[in-house]
């Protein structure tokens, strides 16, 4: 987001559908939209918007095989070599004893590395301050925010595509 | 949402609340002034609360002795309460993690307060491990940590060490799991916020949220893996909490059936403990709109099921015991219903298989009174249900000569009483200061679950939106 420019033309709209339906319009009629803010997650909107799948499922696989690498790593060792014994006339490393300590581990590493994934790549965290095209877009409007430096039409003529769209207010926000 | 829903199901949101009553409805408690309802529980909960601390700390000062154990019986509301707390936590994941792969939309009315209750419920099952380790400032021995510190490593072959690692992953999972579903809702306080004190703490603990739709389509997919992970994991908390008895050679406890027994039993008695809490925040934030009837019978349904389940499983243990032809294991089960502690036994039969049948009559199931009834009988039978197979099994051993009873002191009673007031003053601090419906949840199934759509809806017809069946509010 470091390559933020000023000025922006928000078009708020009162509903998840129209908004929806509105980033399609928006797009056909030639024009970049910078983001869309809603109070709720829509489905098919990160589709329409053009945004690439997240890869957040690929970061979580290799933080869970992490994980259980870690607790093989640990009962081996410790059980193994470290100090072998022999417990329950069960093997020093008994593969089998080991599986809730390997799933737990597993299921750690996941959760607790895709969390933090999530938070640095939205870059999300406490002393962040967002930046708010509009305060109502976290309670009941939906926001589409478009960048004028980045739009060869001039504010007029966007304004009238949103409008058309079926934004119900259309306003400049500059930062 | 654009879903498909069947015309035959009736609304889950009532009173055509629109995206921004959602907002209002439910952030007003957290913004207002404490009610004085609040302020009484609060205070009660926090003398109970100090009342507890003191009496742990003496229970640490003194020693396990001031407890009614004896060499027999060596385990006894201690680990009760611990089974009881852990057990009643799993109905929040439940609730927020198996119910979201199913799809069951309902859940999102009543998932940030079953969470919570997970979290709090787990955090008092752990106090329960802590105290009976007696010397609690070694707890850290229970990691594993090199031998410099100890002797040994630990023993990863061991049932209470897979409890560590089981107990404390279910907690941070749980508790990141919970936090994320705050952040949109707690964004939406921060920019309700009218003073700068409430901005900057609900600001910081947004972490910026700002729902763009790149980072809702992250989260969503963030939520369905975490809701992946916990499904398997809440399964295998209790699982290993019934391997600390099933892979002991005590009759009663010795039983590869525990496992699946043990869940049941844990969905069970948390479902009822969610019904307690939910029924009063319903009446105490009027909330009627959000936790409808339907919730409440949708949630009787589950503990009819589970409790069903656990009655299968208490019969299937006597046929067992009765069917292995092993004399130590039959007398163990005859001597729970027929010895000393039969009073125990004939409560938990009551409360857990009897009263749930009550709700196949409709009219009770959906009777907030039965409920919250029925839900109370329910966690005291699931008490002595741990009650029941931890002491009775262990109070008549092997050898006749060392028979016993246990007999709770002042400070078993007031033990237990400490997790109570720690989880009320937990509890009443998330109501009041956090949102208890998960807001940003609720919104978006508002539409496809309403009565009535929003007002503003403006633009799109109907028959574009959802597809036949439609939703119709003639359903019933």
């Amino acid at each position: 987001m470091s390559e933020l420019s000023n000025k922006f033309l928000v078009g708020i709209f009162d509903d998840d559908d129209v908004v929806l339906k509105a980033v399609r319009e928006v797009k056909d009629a030639g024009v970049r939209i910078h983001e869309v803010y809603s109070p709720f997650a829509i489905h098919g909107l990160d589709v329409a918007l053009g945004h690439p799948r997240s890869r957040l499922g690929i970061a979580a696989f290799m933080f869970a095989v992490s994980g259980t690498l870690s607790a093989l790593l640990l009962t081996a060792y410790t059980e193994k070599w470290d100090w072998p014994m022999i417990i329950g006339g069960k093997d020093s490393w008994s593969f089998p004893t080991y599986m809730p300590i390997i799933f737990e581990l597993t299921v750690l590493f996941c959760a607790l590395g895709m969390v933090g994934t999530f938070l640095l790549s939205n870059n999300l965290g406490p002393t962040v301050n967002p930046l708010m095209f509009d305060l109502r877009t976290t309670d009941n409007k939906f926001a589409m925010a478009i960048d004028l430096d980045r739009n060869r039409m001039d504010e007029g003529q966007i304004e009238q595509i949103l409008k058309r769209s079926g934004a119900a207010e259309v306003n400049l926000k500059q930062f | 949402m654009s879903h498909i829903t069947s015309s035959v199901r009736t609304p889950l949101v009532t009173g055509g609340k629109t995206y921004a009553d959602v907002t209002e409805d439910i952030s007003r408690q957290v913004e207002g002034k404490p009610t004085r309802e609040w302020t009484i529980a609060f205070t009660i909960s926090v003398i109970v609360l100090l009342y507890g601390t003191a009496c742990v700390f003496w229970t640490w000062w003194e020693g396990l002795g001031v407890w009614g154990l004896n060499k027999t019986v060596g385990w006894a509301w201690d680990i009760t309460n611990f089974v009881w707390w852990v057990g009643i936590g799993h109905a929040g994941t439940l609730i927020s993690a198996i119910l979201l792969l199913f799809r069951q939309k309902w859940r999102t009315a009543v998932n940030r307060s079953a969470e919570a209750m997970t979290i709090f419920a787990v955090l008092c099952a752990a106090s329960f491990i802590l105290m009976h380790m007696g010397r609690p400032w070694l707890a850290y021995w229970a990691l594993p940590l090199p031998n410099t510190f100890g002797s040994l490593w630990v023993n990863f072959k061991s049932p209470l060490v897979w409890d560590v690692f089981a107990i404390s992953t279910y907690f941070t999972v749980s508790l990141v799991f919970w936090y994320m579903g705050l952040l949109p809702d707690l964004a939406t306080i921060r920019d309700r916020a009218r003073n700068k004190v409430s901005r900057y703490i609900y600001g910081a603990l947004s972490l910026g949220w700002n729902g763009s739709a790149k980072t809702w389509a992250r989260y969503e997919y963030m939520s369905l893996i975490l809701a992946g992970l916990s499904t398997p994991l809440v399964l295998s908390v209790h699982t290993i909490v019934s391997m600390d008895f099933a892979t002991s050679v005590v009759p009663g406890w010795h039983t590869t059936i525990f496992p699946p027994y043990f869940v049941a039993g844990a969905i069970f008695s948390g479902f009822a403990m969610v019904q307690n809490l939910v029924l009063i925040i319903r009446v105490v934030f009027k909330l009627e709109d959000y936790i409808t009837l339907e919730h409440i019978e949708s949630m009787n349904k589950v503990i009819t099921l589970t409790g069903s389940i656990v009655g299968v499983a208490y019969l299937t243990e006597f046929f067992i015991a009765w069917y292995s032809g092993v004399e130590f294991e039959s007398y163990a089960f005859i001597n729970r219903a027929t010895g000393p502690y039969w009073w125990a036994y004939l409560t938990m039969m009551t409360c857990n298989v009897v009263s749930p049948q009550l709700f196949w009559v409709r009219s009770i199931r959906r009777s907030v009174v039965w409920t919250f009834v029925i839900a109370v009988v329910v966690n005291i039978g699931m008490w002595f249900e741990r009650f029941v197979i931890i002491v009775t099994s262990l109070h008549r051993d092997y050898l006749p000569s060392s028979w016993a009873m246990f007999h709770p002191t002042l400070f078993d009673i007031s033990d237990y009483l400490f997790s109570f007031g720690f989880f009320f003053t937990l509890f009443l601090l998330f109501a009041k200061f956090l949102p208890v419906v998960n807001m940003s949840e609720v919104k978006a199934i508002i539409k496809s679950s309403s009565e009535k759509l929003p007002q503003s809806v403006s633009g799109v017809s109907k028959g574009e939106r959802v597809t036949a069946p439609t939703f119709n509010k003639d359903a019933e």
